[in-house]
């Protein structure tokens, strides 16, 4: 069965931009390394894809250093967290339809 | 979009959530384990008690150097057991689930445990050195109790009923103190090996 797919979020339409935004509104902040490992990507596709959500000003990023090595902390805004809220209600509604 | 993915990519960012926020490669054989440690502790000191105190029941034993010292090896060598049993079974775990234990949630939930951990060893350890032995095993049970309440927030949520009762447990033996060893015992062995299987069974099969 074929649905209008105009609802969804352009932004999630990538699956490790959906994943990215499931661990920020689970957790108050994520490090980029912890990420990383979480989602089994390499670096440079988990940057552009974080890059993509900061450019939608889903996410809010935080650089630091912890001694020499930098340290990056990715947090959800308020926008990227409505966002996804209506992204999951989107596919419940999917769901409760086709029943 | 087929019905079937929705429900996948629903779940899977449940998964995701839940395992980004939760540290779930606890052992609960380990739990078992400390429990076991903790009554073979709690049998060899009561045994230790009992043969040099012989059938004098007004003897002071923590008043004697020796005894104290080797009660108190047997406390820290159960301390040990455990915790290296924890730590390696917990490794164990997450390997076999191909997850890394340093990450993100295992820092805060250790950050959450370790403040009332290490403030009540310290409290403990106070008590010993002003020779204040009856409220110790209370002690113990509400520190570890309050710990495991503060870090069962970032695992699995029966860990927050084990802390629960170990705080229970721990106000009764400050209320009996007659009773601190009897009623540690019930803390610290079965309530782990009761614990320990009930998450056993429920997470590790």
């Amino acid at each position: 069965m074929k649905v209008s797919l105009d609802e969804f979020d352009k932004a999630f339409e990538n699956r490790i931009r959906l994943q990215i935004m499931s661990v920020l509104s689970a957790n108050s902040n994520y490090d980029f390394n912890s990420l990383k490992e979480l989602l089994h990507v390499t670096d440079g596709n988990l940057a552009s894809h974080l890059k993509a959500l900061e450019k939608e000003e889903y996410i809010s990023i935080f650089k630091s250093f912890i001694g020499r090595k930098p340290n990056t902390q990715y947090s959800a805004t308020e926008k990227g967290k409505s966002a996804f809220k209506k992204h999951l209600q989107v596919l419940e509604n999917l769901i409760r339809q086709q029943k | 979009m087929k019905e079937k993915d929705v429900y996948t990519e629903l779940s899977s960012i449940r998964n995701l959530m839940e395992r980004s926020s939760k540290f779930i490669s606890l052992s609960g054989l380990a739990g078992v384990l400390a429990g076991v440690y903790a009554l073979a502790g709690v049998g060899l000191g009561y045994w230790l008690i009992k043969t040099t105190s012989g059938s004098n029941q007004s003897y002071d034993y923590m008043n004697e150097p020796l005894i104290f010292w080797q009660l108190f090896m047997i406390a820290l060598a159960v301390l040990v057991f455990s915790v290296v049993t924890a730590c390696g079974l917990t490794l164990r775990n997450a390997k076999n689930k191909s997850e890394s234990v340093w990450n993100p949630v295992s820092r805060r939930m250790l950050t959450a445990t370790g403040v009332p951990l290490l403030t009540g060893g310290l409290f403990i350890l106070i008590m010993l050195m002003k020779g204040e032995y009856d409220y110790i095993a209370a002690a113990c049970l509400i520190f570890y109790g309050l710990a495991l309440f503060a870090g069962s927030h970032y695992t699995f949520v029966d860990i927050k009923w084990l802390g629960v009762c170990q705080i229970l447990l721990g106000l009764l033996a400050l209320i009996l103190p007659d009773y601190g060893l009897i009623l540690w015992a019930a803390g610290f062995g079965v309530l782990h090996i009761i614990y320990g299987s009930m998450m056993h069974f429920k997470y590790e099969r």
